[in-house]
């Protein structure tokens, strides 16, 4: 995307695009609880459900920056609340390994972040979603989306 | 072992190179969708995607028409998979499984996708934005289906037994329940004695029935059933399995003497001379070291408290029975069970830590839990309701309501349960002693539910003073110690100074000591009171989002007696479907090898928390156990060569969705 472009988008009303996977136990509902709670959010996310946080691969994280994704949120259970014993301790540990490539890349730290959310944490989610798009709206589109993708 | 050997391939090569027919629906959920997203407009774009042979919009696709369209549809267009745009897959997942089930598909080639909870109730006023997202998870829902691929669920047998942890009232129903029902049952209490909070309490709101004499019948009777078998003063200490088939270790704390010969004489009691704060009359009174709970507890059996004793050995010397054991050590029980009922309890909120109106600052300043058991007949005082300071009985008693209950700064819910008592312990004061005068300041009064509030309007006309407001500052005088409170009358509009010869807090109710360990045994989620949480908040309030364990009473948000009970007969008669049914279905999604691709590194085998990959030595190849794989895929994302995969969310399957959430511009600048 040229730089005039992407001025224009910063200054515009654009809404960058959120990969987000949750966890079907824990954030996955809890995105379902700001629902109930009506907690209002920008209309970035793109919620990608899996059973467990700790089946999260690099390959799906990487994969949606390369299709143009202007921020990837890795979400699960709180530690110890795993539904299975200890998914999410192992997805830490992975998303140390993320932050580094994604480091290596020149993806700004903003646009890839980690989250513990229970089931019943509506607010945070909305809350989350929010402060994600507000720090992304002010990066602007990832270096690494492709032309004329939206 | 040998279950899975590659075994279902042939069938899922055939599946791929069938034409991908997919029919999408989308619900308008009354307005709660269609209020918000452009369905109409949504449904035409989703036409146009590359195998939609059919797109639909319904009223509400859960009804029966919307479940008939689909059927139909499928029919007419011979569809081999469906997308479902609705609301979460954790309410409508099942019903639209079992309605393509129905027409000869495989159940998993239903494709749910949210946009009601992720979409149309969290962007209300951004109507277009909101239907441009609908759109994309459509879209991405719709490509995933094209991928999916037919599994089975599988059964599992159920252990016709039954663990319920807690017996407190909700547990002791649910294990009377099910007791009669036939099954066997597990009782397991922490406490020495069963009873839970309600053996505690003096009097139950709102016909004013002591509590113990209602209790005591049901605990005598719940010792006396043949088919439970009460583990008191234990502990679950490991979970392991799933439904129908639960190993659960239970831990028995030693009481220092024979379950067996003692027989509850107390001899032992009287001898011994160390007396501490007496923890069952709410730290009131003293009990000696070696003692018998309460009067009415079951089993009727005494213990020593170790942590006091000082080896005196006088009980020795005084038990006929010869039943002290100073030698006892803990014991472990090994359990097989097919449903598990937590009934775990609550605590009332301490207000000493805070100091919350001067609690613990001034002697006579109280706990409702404390007044109750001033009250009681069989409590420290003989019933005389006496303040802590100088031990005469008050004349101007004060109540604060939602002490630890609707306040930013300790818990934001109701308790639900404090305006009741409230009103019932002001008003069996009056009753004993009339010539007493009693101000209960509150933020709101509710009463709901029979003869709650006909209980309410019974203490106002017996002279008890209702008054809106939170007192703002409450001190004492130093030399009456009487208690000054300045409370705002919000209905009059003034300041009100008023002085109390003893004031008394409406605690709330607060999470069980070990809740906690509970919650992270049975693998539950904590909701944000943080009491556990339930599958549903409507429709599912007694399961959890674990099958075969169920919650009852407290442990899943405040209750009253009633709901408490309610909730523990809940439990069993869900308890009893898979326990009668003697069989479980759960889901088909596992971890799968292709053993053309393993190279037997074993890097998936610790990632395992179930142990379900075991290596097969004969072949150097990883071997998934289906019966012990929850499918949780973490050992797929950590497996380096590609060899497994997560039936349901293969890779292929979610890089779809994880494509699809772009678009390419059409439009150029």
């Amino acid at each position: 995307m040229s730089a005039e472009a992407a001025t224009d988008t910063k200054t515009n009303d654009w809404e960058p695009k959120i990969v987000a996977f949750c966890c079907n136990w824990c954030s996955y509902g809890g995105a379902d609880s700001a629902g109930m709670g009506r907690f209002q959010q920008p209309a970035s996310a793109r919620i990608i459900r899996v059973m467990c946080s700790g089946r999260i691969d690099p390959l799906h994280v990487f994969n949606a920056f390369l299709e143009g994704a202007d921020a990837v949120l890795v979400t699960g259970c709180h530690i110890g609340d795993c539904h299975y014993v200890n998914g999410n301790d192992k997805t830490k540990i992975k998303y140390k390994y993320l932050e580094n490539v994604a480091h290596e890349l020149g993806i700004e730290k903003e646009r890839l972040q980690l989250n513990w959310i229970s089931a019943s944490e509506g607010e945070k989610f909305a809350n989350f979603i929010r402060d994600v798009t507000a720090q992304i709206k002010k990066l602007g589109p990832s270096p690494l989306k492709p032309e004329g993708v939206a | 072992m040998s279950d899975n050997k590659g075994d279902e391939k042939p069938v899922e090569s055939k599946v791929d190179q069938e034409e991908k027919r997919v029919g999408v629906f989308v619900c308008e959920c009354g307005v709660n969708i269609g209020g918000v997203v452009n369905t109409k407009a949504v449904a035409e774009y989703i036409g146009t995607l590359p195998g939609v042979k059919v797109t639909s919009v319904n009223k509400f696709t859960c009804s029966d028409s919307g479940q008939a369209d689909i059927q139909a549809k499928i029919k007419e267009h011979n569809l081999n998979r469906v997308v479902v745009a609705a609301c979460s897959p954790k309410t409508h997942e099942p019903t639209f499984r079992a309605c393509i089930e129905e027409m000869g598909l495989n159940q998993y080639f239903l494709e749910f996708v949210n946009i009601r909870d992720h979409c149309s109730w969290i962007h209300m006023w951004e109507k277009e934005k909101a239907t441009e997202k609908a759109k994309d998870l459509i879209r991405m829902g719709t490509e995933r289906a094209k991928l999916l691929e037919p599994l089975q669920a599988s059964e599992v047998p159920v252990t016709d037994k039954a663990l319920v942890i807690g017996a407190g009232v909700a547990g002791m129903q649910s294990a009377l329940d099910l007791a009669d029902m036939g099954f066997q049952v597990y009782l397991v209490e922490k406490e020495p004695s069963i009873g839970g909070r309600m053996a505690r309490f003096d009097k139950v709101f709102p016909t004013n029935d002591c509590s113990i004499c209602i209790l005591g019948p049901k605990m005598v009777e719940v010792a006396r059933n043949k088919n439970i078998k009460i583990m008191s003063y234990s502990e679950v200490k490991a979970v392991d399995g799933y439904v129908g088939n639960f190993n659960v270790k239970i831990e028995h704390k030693p009481r220092y003497l024979d379950v067996a010969k003692c027989t509850g004489c107390a001899k032992c009691s009287e001898v011994c001379p160390v007396e501490v704060p007496y923890d069952f009359n709410e730290g009131f009174g003293t009990r000696k070291a070696i003692y018998v709970p309460f009067p009415q507890a079951v089993p009727l059996r005494a213990l020593i408290d170790k942590e006091n004793c000082i080896n005196c050995k006088a009980c020795a010397k005084a038990c006929q029975s010869g039943a002290i054991n100073y030698d006892m050590q803990t014991s472990y029980t090994d359990l097989n069970v097919g449903v598990i009922i937590g009934a775990v309890g609550f605590k009332t909120y301490d207000p000493e830590p805070r100091h919350d109106f001067g609690y613990g600052l001034y002697d006579n300043i109280i706990t409702a839990m404390e007044f109750e058991r001033l009250l009681n007949a069989a409590g420290p005082t003989g019933g005389h309701v006496v303040r802590p300071s100088d031990c005469k009985e008050p004349i101007r008693v004060g109540f604060v309501n939602c002490v630890g209950s609707r306040d930013k700064a300790t818990n934001i819910y109701c308790s639900g349960v404090c305006c009741m008592y409230t009103i019932k312990n002001a008003q069996l004061l009056k009753e004993k002693r009339p010539e007493t005068d009693h101000t209960v300041m509150y933020i709101d009064i509710r009463t709901p539910f029979r003869a709650y509030e006909e209980s309410y309007n019974r203490s106002r006309n017996l002279g008890v003073k209702f008054l809106r407001g939170r007192p703002v500052e409450v001190k004492e005088d130093p030399v009456t110690k009487n208690i000054k409170v300045r409370v705002e009358d919000t209905l009059a509009g003034e300041m009100r100074n008023l002085e109390f010869d003893l004031l008394v807090l409406a605690t709330g109710i607060v999470p069980n000591e070990g809740i906690g360990q509970i919650q992270q045994l049975l693998k539950l989620s904590k909701a944000a009171d943080g009491l556990l949480m339930e599958a549903h908040p409507k429709l599912k309030p007694v399961d959890t989002t674990i099958d075969g364990v169920f919650l009852a009473g407290c442990a899943s948000g405040p209750k009253d007696i009633p709901y408490a009970v309610s909730q523990g007969s809940a439990c069993a008669g869900r308890a009893t479907i898979l326990l009668k049914n003697k069989k479980a279905i759960t889901e088909g999604i596992t971890a799968v090898v292709d053993p053309d691709v393993c190279v037997g590194c074993n890097v998936c085998i610790p990632m395992c928390p179930f142990q379900a990959i075991k290596f097969d030595e004969k072949a150097g190849k990883a071997n998934v156990v289906k019966a012990l794989c929850k499918g949780c895929g973490t050992c797929v994302a950590a497996c380096p060569t590609g060899a497994l995969e997560q039936s349901h969310f293969k890779n292929n399957q979610i890089l779809a969705q994880v494509k699809n959430v772009f678009k390419f511009q059409e439009v150029a600048v």
